[in-house]
């Protein structure tokens, strides 16, 4: 089953005055696992809507494989949904929920009986093909609803929160299996969720939205690694943000930062910066390497140490997070996995004095403020 | 998960009260009106209590055949009528934002007696009433036209009578729907028109049969309606009745139709019922 691509092409949505969607551009690529991620109302599942037919744009235009479909109505795009709350109808059981698209197109008997036997297995549903929706866990329901809107040979499934109803250890089977579906059929998915710890782990390209913008367009590690601005750092993962303004530009990608509460901070810039610039930086706690002893460095080796105190150390089992208050007053958040402990390694406890270093790479210019 | 009649506990024993009022007040006087139906006819009204098949006997005519297939038809269309009407009316109200307002809507007609409002249609349809001459005025027709005192105005005043309870438990049903599944069965191939017939339908067919049933028995058994607004040939069965309990004086032969027309309707509504239920279990 090959899949499509898919053109977002200035696309203007609104619901009264609220203006949903404003002015949004995708290129999603055929056969790829494609994520619109979001906090709730940001207008993503407004977009997967519109994919579908079940929404009309105000403006703009969608393309599949470079058609526009804007004129097809929802039954006659080779689209098809997984809805949050499933959708499954009630009165028929689940051999027949998967076979209803099969039916509508007149399919024989024994072609339905093939292709549905197919997706049961496909979906690990044999044993359930003759229960009704009403009898079926939350997880099973999900599996049947995959199954149903696969049977139509979509050329894009669009998912909207497909796991959002489950709880979070059957949330993440979901995931994997949904990826391993995405491998197997090899079609287009696109895949709406505000939980960005899902998008990321499934992701071949993200698209993050907020008030119906797209505010970043990127593979999960871009993302995750060069936010394009606040909204995104904090959204996406944990992070450290710091307000500091430009001291010297030291090489075409770095500069030397002061932060009143950090001091000077070596950082990494993407982006033109001049002196007394303002900056927002960004650190991920996990960069953040934390010990009693100051680390030994190489003589050319660049590395930003910090000192501080311990201030709140929470146990979480796989590793412990560790709040610093740096001499100058700023809580930097780090964690240290336990990976293993050196016997000579003296576990890090509250109130100790300790060392921050990271990378100067992993202090990220966000945002710039031209002072 | 049948339990014993005896083993009765906690809230169930507000059943039983419930149970003994229906006994009381229902059974009981099914079981007098089965009773008079068998006894011998007093001309001067009422019955003596000696057995007797007349009853049965008098009605046992061509004329009253005419009357019962009548009542079933005209009752028959307008329940019909009335389900064809509500669904869509409950589909948009199950769907509303308004969803309570609208319901009170449906049941506001209520607080207004039902004669009144019979008499309200009368005051419309009439030969000289509203629509007529509005028709007149306007030069569509030279004189009225006759909408009331036959079969037509029965049915349409039935339906309007009855319409709230045919929209009450259609309404219920939609209600339960979700309604992502009918853009689920639009985004899997359906037309609008499929998504009725194969979605929308099967799942409320229980509400259907509720419909039906609350319209079909009152229409069945109305007096009122062909009374005020019916003409010389929608005499319906309720009609038949009275007349044979006041002007004719022959109770038995008004008990053996009543009688009959309770078999029919127990009959009528458990194949229906039973019928529901089955295709439901499918």
């Amino acid at each position: 089953m090959p899949g499509s691509s898919v053109s977002i092409v200035e696309v203007d949505k609104y619901f009264g005055d609220f203006h949903v969607l404003k002015n949004i551009n995708l290129e999603i690529k055929e056969n790829e696992f494609f994520s619109l991620l979001g906090p709730s109302g940001c207008g993503k599942t407004t977009l997967l809507r519109i994919i579908a037919g079940l929404e009309d744009v105000d403006d703009g235009d969608v393309l599949l494989d470079d058609k526009s479909i804007l004129n097809l109505p929802p039954n006659k795009r080779p689209v098809n949904t997984i809805f949050q709350n499933y959708a499954l109808f009630p009165h028929l059981n689940v051999f027949e929920n998967i076979a209803f698209p099969l039916r509508l197109k007149k399919f024989s008997e024994s072609e339905i009986r093939t292709k549905v036997e197919w997706l049961l297995s496909l979906t690990r549903l044999e044993e359930h093909a003759k229960k009704k929706p009403a009898q079926l866990s939350g997880g099973q329901k999900q599996r049947v609803s995959l199954a149903r809107a696969l049977a139509n040979e979509p050329k894009v499934l669009l998912l909207d929160e497909p796991v959002s109803a489950l709880d979070a250890k059957l949330r993440q089977e979901l995931l994997i299996e949904l990826d391993n579906l995405h491998d197997k059929v090899g079609i287009t998915f696109i895949y709406v969720t505000h939980d960005q710890a899902e998008a990321i782990s499934v992701s071949d390209h993200v698209a993050v939205m907020n008030n119906g913008v797209v505010v970043q367009y990127g593979t999960p590690y871009e993302i995750y690694e060069s936010p394009a601005n606040t909204f995104v750092a904090t959204f996406i993962g944990e992070s450290n943000l710091m307000k500091g303004t430009v001291k010297q530009i030291l090489s075409e990608n770095y500069v030397l930062v002061e932060f009143p509460t950090l001091g000077e901070i070596v950082c990494f810039r993407d982006k033109p910066v001049d002196v007394n610039d303002n900056v927002l930086v960004t650190l991920r706690p996990e960069k953040i390497r934390i010990g009693h002893t100051k680390p030994q460095l190489l003589e050319d080796a660049v590395t930003n140490i910090v000192h501080g105190v311990v201030d709140e150390t929470i146990y979480m089992g796989y590793q412990t997070k560790y709040f610093v208050r740096t001499d100058g007053g700023y809580i930097l958040r780090t964690y240290k996995q336990h990976a293993s402990y050196l016997l000579d390694e003296r576990i890090i406890q509250w109130k100790d004095e300790v060392f921050l270093y990271w990378n100067p790479d992993d202090s990220y210019i966000v945002e710039v403020d031209k002072g | 998960m049948k339990k014993s009649f005896l083993k009765v506990s906690g809230y169930e024993k507000y059943g039983l009260i419930y149970l003994f009022w229906l006994l009381l007040f229902f059974l009981v006087p099914v079981f007098v009106i089965l009773a008079y139906s068998f006894l011998t006819r007093n001309y001067q009204g009422g019955v003596e209590f000696r057995f007797s098949l007349q009853g049965y006997k008098d009605i046992v005519n061509p004329n009253y055949l005419v009357i019962f297939l009548r009542t079933i038809i005209l009752s028959f269309i307008s329940s019909v009528l009335s389900i064809v009407i509500a669904i869509p009316v409950a589909y948009q109200m199950a769907f509303s934002k308004w969803k309570n307002l609208l319901l009170l809507l449906v049941i506001v007609p209520f607080w207004t007696n039902s004669l009144i409002r019979i008499y309200a249609w009368i005051f419309i349809l009439g030969n000289n009433g509203l629509v007529n001459q509005f028709l007149i005025k306007l030069g569509f027709v030279e004189s009225y036209v006759k909408f009331i005192y036959n079969n037509f105005a029965v049915v349409l005043v039935l339906v309007y009578t009855y319409l709230p309870f045919a929209i009450l438990p259609l309404y219920s049903s939609i209600e339960r729907l979700e309604k992502h599944i009918f853009e689920a069965a639009m985004d899997l191939g359906c037309t609008k028109r499929q998504v009725f017939f194969k979605v929308l339908l099967p799942n409320i067919r229980q509400g259907i049969v509720s419909s039906f049933v609350f319209v079909f028995i009152p229409s069945i058994g109305t007096y009122a309606v062909p009374e005020l607004v019916g003409g010389k040939n929608s005499r319906l069965i309720g009609n038949e009745i009275a007349r044979l309990l006041t002007t004719a004086k022959n109770w038995p032969a008004a008990a053996a139709i009543s009688s009959i027309l309770l078999s029919i309707t127990i009959v009528a509504v458990l194949v229906f019922m039973y019928g529901g239920e089955k295709r439901e279990a499918r």
